[in-house]
């Protein structure tokens, strides 16, 4: 098997969290753009929470695609703070409602969006971490 | 017309969804049949989009606006066939757990298209 300069993470599983992450770019970046064109006064926090999620959800997408070492912690590294943002701005929502008049993708942990959101880190962490060793290494 | 082509479309899709899912369960890549099955669901969505812009040419309105609605309309065209290229990509089982996710994620758009519509 001819070994790649950079390690492939869009192999086997790879290719499953590449297609969910493409989904919730497109779903958290077109949401947030057409909610903050027409209506952003209205909840102005949910819906540049939205944004930035999309923003994360993007580079972790280009993160898989690109591959290699950087990449790879990268991607890890956006994997960790897309979980901490999600289980922060889930409880938030849950404790202090008032404050979303409008929900976002992260919006009780994700419930709109079959909790993709909060389990899509967890997986992807776990893939990204096996991923490490050292591929094409003569055995 | 618009509401039975979007169940008609969700149940397609999760048919898919399950064929596929039923192939990765056996450890199979895609195969040509399951491609025609893609293809089939992907027309499905293309009629879909055509009937829907006619609807919005007579003036009908969608309930919660036309620029999201033709926006699902769009994502659900586009949702089958890139997950049937990526599964191309990769020959393996996880290339048809990604065109059954991909069957999925169609039935969650068309239900959120049959709610966008006002059905």
């Amino acid at each position: 098997m001819a070994t790649a300069e950079k390690a492939r993470l869009i192999s086997g599983p790879g290719m499953l969290l590449v297609w969910l992450y493409g989904v919730m770019v497109v779903g958290a970046v077109s949401r947030s753009a057409v909610q903050i064109s027409t209506e952003f006064g209205h909840a102005p926090l949910a819906y540049s929470l939205s944004a930035v999620a999309g923003v994360v959800y993007g580079f972790i997408t280009y993160s898989l695609v690109r591959g290699g070492e950087t990449a790879r912690r990268a991607a890890l590294a956006c994997c960790a703070g897309e979980l901490v943002g999600v289980l922060v701005v889930g409880t938030w929502t849950l404790v202090e409602p008032s404050a979303f008049p409008d929900s976002t993708v992260w919006s009780d942990y994700g419930v709109g969006y079959l909790f993709i959101p909060v389990l899509l880190p967890i997986s992807a962490m776990y893939w990204l971490r096996r991923a490490r060793s050292p591929q094409g290494e003569a055995g | 017309m618009l509401d039975a082509l979007t169940v008609a479309t969700a149940v397609a899709a999760l048919a898919l969804a399950a064929w596929c899912g039923w192939a990765a369960s056996r450890d199979q890549p895609t195969k040509d049949w399951h491609f025609i099955g893609m293809g089939v669901v992907t027309l499905l969505t293309a009629v879909q989009l055509v009937v829907g812009i006619v609807q919005l040419a007579r003036g009908e309105k969608p309930e919660q606006g036309t620029t999201i609605f033709v926006a699902y309309l769009l994502g659900a065209l586009a949702c089958v066939p890139v997950t049937g290229f990526m599964s191309l990509a990769e020959r393996t089982r996880w290339g048809s757990v990604t065109v059954a996710a991909g069957g999925v994620v169609l039935a969650v758009l068309e239900v959120r298209l049959y709610d966008i519509w006002g059905g």
